[in-house]
Parts: structure tokens; C-alpha cells; sequence
């Protein structure tokens, strides 16, 4: 079979394609521009194939920050998601509270994240900070600034404190979906609680959760201004997560080729658990 | 929440009992009451000699289905219909051998393995049938089951529940809007207008014998057609246009106004007259519809908008005049109250 192309056609995907090479293709052409050569300035470069690569990979700089965000991402995950489900679950379905919920619960989503980050450490300054104040006073030794425990905790805390709201709303979106007759239906089957939430509420969430817990783990992995504004990386490299430590890399020590290697390595890593939760969640749904 | 006016409803017992009514009429709500899924802000809900308006709704053994196909998003075909008896604690066996028969029923039974997200609407609503059956309640209330699926699946649906629930002993109320669906479904009626029972009786009584204006309307599709006509002696006057004789039930009645009410199948336009006793009046055509077999005309008569629906295929210009044949054994009178005259 004959089909007539009409070259017309490409007029029309060519504003998209300017606007994508801008936007998107060519920082990142430059990004691996970068990453296989070597330079002194003045745009002189010697090409090094990819050593780069191999010394980001080798080196224990990287692997500790690579574990430290993938722990730290871990943690963000595993408390966001179930508290935002419960506190979905446990916001009003309809009524005057239902509004100031939802607008209690956005406020967090609305600041600033470096706003986030000087807030938090203010509040957490272990002499004049409200929370860091409070903790030595009931006779915990805390000070988020040496210890590597608590500026672990006041991290996770501040996260929970600013994520969480973006849970519970998509959460909240997918409760709200859920036909009444579903709950009258288990109410007549005299299910419980439990089993409504196992068996109902949950499977109705999946998709809204599939999203929910999608943009926490690529928030979350790819954090950089809160804890920066907070301890900087500190006390020592213990905050140090992906981010900050190519940021160290690239504009502290100017070490430009590693730093785009690390950048390239880092959006792959990023790409390929998206890529792969995603799949494992769309294969779950068709089955 | 639609507001129930004081009721006095008694339901056949074992038998299909329709609810027929608009949207907002209170169906639902009166179906809530009857599950306990509401409670009567006053007066007592009885079932089967027993008063069971504080008994909680997991232990009235009542089967609910609903007009969205509502059913356990993550189990099989099987798992669904089994939930009920998984609740009971029936044993594995016994839960098998029973999901299986009503399957059987319901041709179910090469789908039983298959998630219910995945099937099609007909298959959903039949799930759901399947757990209201298999329960063996008491009581089975259908909210409006076959208002989703599309014409074919509900004539067939239609006409099997019946027979289904007929079986099985159990009390039905079906809630629907449209009349034509409860004469087929048959059993009994009971009309519900704004909140309030009209009528309650045996579904054909309730059709031919309406008690008054509101249940002829509600139990007529498209809309009764009504007119007001006046009675001296024995003869009765329709605006100048016709006279006949007055019906035996009217006759002892006193002279005046009257409302007559007749369905759109008792009016014809063709040629001939219609058989039987009628009369016939001058009548402009406002509108023509063709549905299928059968033809509805939009009319004004004497300056009422009336209905036509008659078999065959009849074209007609707008503004045409017409000549209208009223079958007078269809006629239905009502006194300035409203209530029919019999």
C-alpha cells in the first residue's frame, strides 16, 4: 500500500523541536561534551574517553554518597507513604473541615524549599531553636550541627514535615473517587475496617499511589536544596547525598569533566528505577 | 438526602416487588431504610414479623446491588462471589460447590478465574447479581442494576431476574424509573412520588387502575396524556370538539370538571378509526419521531400537548392537522383532587 507523505506535516513538530533541543538536548550534549574530555580553560580540550566514568564509578567518594541517598530515599519513602494514607484516611469526607484540611495540608507544599531549609535549621538550633532547645531539655543531648544521628533526624524530619501533604492529597484524590455504594456494599457483607481499607481503599489508591510514591522517590533522590541550606552536607560528609556532592564537585573543586561524568551516571541511575518501577507497576495492573 | 414522607409500605413477602419512581423520588433512600444502612428518624422497619429498625445491617442477612457494578477491584470472578461466604465462614467445599451452581446460573462459569476489572459491564453487573444470589438473603434490594448496561444486556437481564430470584425464595425490591421496566419485571409495584408511596398492588393493577393523576404518570412512558373535559348527565364534552357517553363508572358522579388521562398507545392518527369504541378530534402535529417499529408524534390538541405512539413507521409534516382517535376504554378519569374515578 501507497501512502502519500505530506512533508507539510514536520512544519508543525518543528516549534516542539527547537523548544526541546534548547530546553533539554543541548545542556545535555554539553553535559557529555564534558564528561569525555578534559579541560584547562580557554576552550582547550583533550579528549579522555571514558575515564571519567570509571573514576566516578571507582571512587569511594561517590559510592558513599550513592548509599547515603539511596538510604536516605529509602527512609523518605517509608514514612511518607503509610502516613500519608493514614492521614488521608483520617480527613473528613465532606463538610466545612474538609477545606481547611486540604489548605492545612498544602501550606507545607507552598514554601520555598530553601525557605524549608532556614526554617528548620533555626528550629532545630540546639540553644535558641524551639525543637533543638526542647530535646536538651528533656535530657537528650542533640545538636544537629555535630552529631551525625540527630542531623540525620532533623533531615528526615523536615522532609516528612514538607512532603508528606503531596501523599496525603493524592491519596486524598483517590479516597474521594471511590463510590459510596462500595463502602455500603462491605458494610452489608459486614467486612471490617481492615479488610475495607485491604480490600477496597487500596486497591482503588494504586494508581493515584503509583504517582505519589514516582514523584517522592525522584524528589527524594534528587534533593539538594533543604539539607544544604540545613547542614550543608554535615557534620562532616554524613548528609552528603548525590547532589550536594556533585555540586562539591563541579563548583567547589571545578573539576569539570568528573563532575558531568557523575551528572550523566546520576540522571541514568534516576532514569533506570523510574523506568523499572514504572514497568513493574504497569505489569502488575494488566494482569 | 431525600426526605421520606410518613410511610405505610408492606411488601409481599417472597415475592419481586418493584419501586417505581423519578430520580430524587426517595427509591434509594427507602432501600437504605429497608438495608439499615439509615436510620428512620422516626417509625420502625419490619421484617418478617420482626422489628429490626436497631438491628445493625451486617446482621439483617440482606444482598445489595447497586447501578455502578460494585465489586472487590482485586479479586477473581470466584473470590467475589465466594465474599459473602467468606464472611459466613462457610467451608471451602460447600463455598465452591454453591459459587459454582449460581455461575452456572448466570453464565459466569468460563469467567471464574478472571480478574473483575477485566470484564466488560454485562459480565461486572452479573458478578455482582452472582454475590447478591449466592448470599441466600432474606431480603435482595436491586437500586436501578440494569441502568448502566446497554439495551440489549438489560432486556436480557431483564427478563432472566425474575426466574433467578424466583427460586431462591427471597424477598426482591427492585428500584427503577422507568415504567416500562416494571411491567415486565411484574410482581407488585409500589409508585413512589417526592418521597411519598402513590400506590402499592400488583404490578398490572397498579398499571390499568392508577389511584390518581400522580401514579398515572409516574407509570406511563411516554408521559400520560390529560385534558380537562366536563360531565352533564350522561354524556361527557371534550372543549366542543366531541362528546361521548359517559362510562358506567362515572355516571353516578356529579356534573363538572374531570381530568381525563390516556396513555399515548390508546391515541391514533392513521386513516381508519381506531377499532372499538372512540371518538376522534382535529388535532396539529408538532413534532414526529420514528423509533424502530413504531412512531411517536408530538400533538396539540385543544391546546394540551399530547403523545401519539403507535406501531408502524407514519410520516408526517410539522404543522400537518390531523385527525386523532381517542379509544375511549382507555380513558382514565380523575376529579378535581386528582383521584381517579373507577
Amino acid at each position: 500500500m501507497n501512502k502519500t507523505i505530506k512533508q507539510g506535516a514536520w512544519l508543525f513538530v518543528i516549534p516542539v523541536v527547537v523548544l526541546v533541543a534548547f530546553n533539554a538536548l543541548i545542556p545535555l550534549m554539553t553535559v557529555v561534551n564534558y564528561s569525555m574530555q578534559e579541560t584547562f580553560g580557554d576552550n582547550v580540550f583533550f579528549w579522555e574517553g571514558l575515564r571519567w566514568f570509571e573514576q566516578v564509578l571507582n571512587s569511594e567518594r561517590f559510592h558513599d554518597s550513592f548509599v547515603r541517598q539511596i538510604t536516605f530515599t529509602a527512609i523518605i519513602l517509608l514514612i511518607e507513604v503509610p502516613l500519608g494514607i493514614a492521614i488521608a484516611l483520617c480527613m473528613p469526607r465532606k463538610g466545612f473541615w474538609v477545606s481547611v484540611c486540604l489548605v492545612l495540608m498544602a501550606l507545607p507544599l507552598l514554601i520555598p524549599w530553601n525557605v524549608v531549609g532556614a526554617m528548620w535549621n533555626i528550629f532545630a538550633l540546639p540553644d535558641i531553636g524551639l525543637l533543638g532547645y526542647t530535646i536538651n531539655a528533656i535530657g537528650i543531648e542533640y545538636n544537629f550541627t555535630r552529631q551525625p544521628f540527630a542531623a540525620w533526624f532533623t533531615t528526615i524530619l523536615m522532609d516528612v514535615w514538607h512532603w508528606t501533604s503531596l501523599v496525603v492529597l493524592l491519596a486524598y484524590a483517590g479516597l474521594s473517587a471511590i463510590p459510596d455504594a462500595y463502602y455500603q456494599a462491605a458494610k452489608i457483607d459486614g467486612a471490617s475496617r481492615w479488610a475495607v481499607f485491604i480490600w477496597i481503599q487500596l486497591p482503588k489508591m494504586k494508581r493515584v499511589l503509583t504517582i505519589a510514591i514516582l514523584l517522592r522517590f525522584m524528589d527524594s533522590f534528587m534533593i539538594y536544596t533543604e539539607p544544604f541550606v540545613l547542614t550543608g552536607g554535615g557534620p562532616g560528609n554524613t548528609t552528603t547525598f548525590l547532589s550536594i556532592d556533585l555540586v562539591k564537585l563541579a563548583l567547589g573543586q571545578f573539576d569539570l569533566g568528573p563532575a558531568a561524568a557523575m551528572s550523566l551516571i546520576y540522571f541514568f541511575i534516576v532514569l533506570l528505577i523510574c523506568w523499572v518501577f514504572y514497568t513493574l507497576m504497569m505489569k502488575n495492573e494488566q494482569q | 438526602m431525600t426526605h421520606i414522607h410518613t410511610t405505610d409500605l408492606a411488601f409481599e413477602d417472597s415475592a419481586f416487588n418493584v419501586l417505581l419512581g423519578a430520580t430524587l423520588s426517595g427509591k434509594t433512600t427507602l432501600m437504605r431504610l429497608m438495608a439499615g444502612l439509615e436510620k428512620p428518624t422516626s417509625g420502625e422497619v419490619w421484617f418478617s414479623g420482626q422489628n429490626v429498625t436497631s438491628v445493625p445491617v451486617q446482621k439483617r442477612n440482606i444482598a445489595m446491588v447497586y447501578q455502578e457494578f460494585i465489586n472487590y477491584p482485586n479479586f477473581s470472578v470466584f473470590e467475589n462471589i465466594a465474599s459473602p461466604l467468606r464472611v459466613a465462614r462457610v467451608n471451602q467445599s460447600e463455598v465452591s460447590r454453591r459459587v459454582q451452581a449460581i455461575a452456572e446460573l448466570l453464565n459466569l462459569s468460563d469467567l471464574l478465574d478472571r480478574d473483575v476489572s477485566n470484564l466488560s459491564g454485562g459480565q461486572q453487573q452479573r458478578t455482582a447479581l452472582a454475590r447478591a444470589l449466592v448470599k441466600e438473603a432474606s431480603l435482595v434490594l436491586l437500586d436501578e442494576p440494569l441502568a448502566n448496561l446497554d439495551y440489549k444486556l438489560r432486556e436480557q437481564l431483564r427478563e432472566e431476574l425474575p426466574r433467578l430470584f424466583s427460586k431462591s425464595g427471597s424477598t426482591v425490591v427492585y428500584a427503577t424509573s422507568e415504567p416500562e421496566e416494571a411491567l415486565m419485571l411484574g410482581g407488585y409495584t409500589a409508585t413512589l412520588h417526592e418521597g411519598r408511596v402513590v400506590q402499592y398492588g400488583k404490578t398490572i393493577d397498579i398499571y390499568r387502575k392508577p389511584c390518581n393523576l400522580e401514579c398515572a404518570k409516574i407509570f406511563s412512558h411516554p408521559p400520560v396524556n390529560i385534558a380537562t373535559v366536563s360531565k352533564s348527565n350522561n354524556s361527557i364534552s371534550f372543549d366542543g370538539v366531541a362528546d361521548w357517553l359517559c362510562p358506567d363508572s362515572l355516571k353516578d358522579n356529579r356534573d363538572g370538571n374531570y381530568t381525563v388521562g390516556i396513555r399515548p398507545h390508546h391515541l391514533t392518527l392513521s386513516g381508519a378509526a381506531a377499532n372499538g369504541y372512540s371518538v376522534t378530534v382535529p388535532g396539529t402535529v408538532q413534532l414526529a419521531e420514528i423509533s424502530g417499529s413504531g412512531s411517536v408524534i408530538h400533538l396539540q390538541v385543544q391546546g394540551n400537548d399530547w403523545i401519539s405512539e403507535s406501531s408502524g413507521i407514519h410520516q408526517f409534516s410539522i404543522g400537518e392537522q390531523v385527525d386523532v382517535h381517542m379509544n375511549l376504554n382507555g380513558c382514565l378519569y380523575f376529579d378535581s383532587e386528582g383521584n381517579a374515578v373507577y
